[in-house]
């Protein structure tokens, strides 16, 4: 399959909202996630692996791409018993927790499970957004605001 | 004659069992934990990742740890770490448009859409010692306000110049594939994209020194920070198996984006020109020294005469690497024996030679 991120097909948009989440979410939020849910047994497609993703910028932000560095990346593949597919790439090097997302994707691509893991990743999703709010909320704090002083004699 | 040198075999031993005592320091102090120094020597970390060419903060927390503080020694540790890992393929480009702003300072324009905001910044301190930092001490919260309505959407300084065509657009993307050092050495002369590569991994005091070097008028580009912006951006990655961008995460990252003068040429109006830096974690430094050295390394391209270090791009990419740098510098101080036993016996030889040279002009000259 030809990689076109341009043209992504109907619902993918969606199915990356809930990677975006587990990716945000720490490990032990993923592993209660999970708990809440009827979770069928698992297998690996493919053992979960550590290994690295070359980060491009652009020239002036939005010009031709250069490489930046490189961020380290684990990438977990399952098969459910039910015959479903799920796969995550997360920054870092936690391989437990890539396997719990991938799971959990396998999980959501299942039209009657979907509302079910939304649902159980609510809470997780509330906690990034309130931090994030939060953090914006103290640089706000931080904006300079300019006063026009007037100077000489009028 | 090729003569081995062996041994030293429990001296070395001893001294790695050493080096693990004397990295623990008085075990009457506590042991720094990782998530410590993460945490508390953010920027350190930071600076590590961002020369160690690897974004992964509590890896370079522990490699700064098990290397004593010493950046270099921890930057090696992680360059070899990254050896024993699999490339998955490079990213979707970072769109610094979009990023989570923490901190957006312009010193071209007061009224940015978007706003100045300071985050946390040492600028404006008085940098008088703390004395109350060497005890711990309850911190004030960080003062909160409702962001302003204009706050999520921070346009890059240099897009509101370039409307009317008073600065350069960034270089297109034709979609040529962009090189990569750590896969081919550097060919020159090298493009842009190869040299920002190499300036990001470099060396954040070699490359501050050319790019103060520019501004005290070896190779002057009349610079103003356009803008300088830290904050988080998302990174997306393309698996084959999957054909869209998932999500990775966040990284924190540092731009600059330096603004230029240029007096035109034959061909081109004035306009301003530009030089940028782009860096992880929060690492202005390194970032503004890095746009200056990009843009003062661009002289070619721009007309202006190559007669400055910082213009100089073999000089500048074949040296800003600290690793490469250490590697060669650091060398001379293990076993050089056979090479010196060679250099010893010459210089016996010539002196001999020189003596006797000597004593015949001397008794040439008394017999005369």
């Amino acid at each position: 399959m030809t990689p076109n991120p341009a043209e992504p097909e109907p619902g993918t948009a969606a199915r990356q909202a809930v990677m975006a989440l587990c990716a945000d979410a720490s490990r032990q939020e993923l592993q209660a996630v999970l708990a809440r849910l009827d979770v069928p047994p698992a297998e690996d497609l493919r053992a979960p692996e550590t290994g690295l993703v070359m980060a491009t910028g652009r020239i002036g932000g939005d010009g031709r791409p250069f490489h930046v560095g490189e961020v380290s990346v684990t990438r977990a593949a399952i098969r459910l018993a039910d015959g479903a597919t799920g796969f995550a790439y997360h920054l870092g090097r936690d391989r437990t927790k890539a396997r719990l997302a991938a799971i959990l994707d396998a999980l959501w691509q299942e039209p009657a499970r979907r509302t079910g893991v939304e649902a159980a990743l609510a809470e997780a999703a509330a906690r990034a957004e309130a931090e994030r709010r939060q953090a914006a909320r103290r640089t706000a704090a931080t904006r300079v605001e300019f006063l026009t002083v007037a100077r000489g004699e009028d | 004659m090729y003569v081995a040198v062996k041994g030293g075999e429990a001296a070395i031993d001893n001294a790695h069992r050493l080096l693990a005592e004397a990295r623990r320091g008085d075990p009457a102090v506590p042991e720094l934990s990782v998530a410590q120094i993460r945490e508390q020597m953010a920027l350190l970390v930071d600076r590590v990742m961002t020369e160690g060419s690897l974004y992964d903060p509590d890896l370079a927390a522990l490699a700064l740890k098990q290397a004593r503080g010493d950046v270099v020694e921890a930057v090696f540790l992680v360059r070899a770490y990254r050896t024993t890992l699999s490339r998955f393929g490079a990213s979707v480009p970072v769109d610094t448009g979009q990023m989570a702003v923490a901190r957006r300072v312009s010193a071209t324009f007061k009224d940015l859409p978007g706003g100045q905001v300071l985050g946390p910044t040492f600028d404006y301190t008085h940098r008088l010692i703390d004395f109350a930092l060497a005890a711990e001490s309850e911190i004030e919260p960080a003062a909160e306000a409702d962001p302003r309505a204009d706050a999520a959407i921070c346009p890059r300084v240099t897009d509101l110049l370039a409307q009317d065509g008073l600065i350069e657009a960034s270089p297109p993307d034709a979609g040529a594939p962009v090189g990569d050092l750590t896969r081919e050495p550097v060919d020159y002369p090298a493009d842009r994209a190869l040299r920002l590569q190499a300036l990001a991994r470099g060396d954040e005091g070699f490359v501050l020194g050319l790019a103060y070097s520019t501004q005290r008028g070896f190779g002057r580009t009349h610079p103003f920070v356009g803008e300088i912006r830290v904050g988080d951006v998302a990174v997306e990655f393309v698996p084959e198996e999957l054909g869209f961008a998932v999500p990775l995460g966040r990284v924190r990252l540092t731009e600059c984006q330096m603004v230029n003068q240029f007096k035109g040429s034959g061909t081109a109006p004035p306009q301003f020109t530009r030089g940028y830096g782009l860096s992880f974690g929060q690492s202005e430094r390194k970032a503004m020294a890095m746009a200056l050295v990009d843009r003062a390394l661009r002289a070619e391209e721009l007309g202006e005469p190559v007669v400055s270090p910082a213009q100089d791009q073999e000089f500048v990419l074949a040296h800003c690497d600290s690793l490469q740098a250490t590697g060669f510098v650091e060398h001379l101080k293990l076993p050089h024996y056979v090479d010196f036993q060679a250099e010893l016996e010459l210089v016996r030889r010539l002196r001999a030679e020189f003596e006797r040279k000597s004593e015949s002009v001397e008794m040439q000259e008394a017999a005369e």
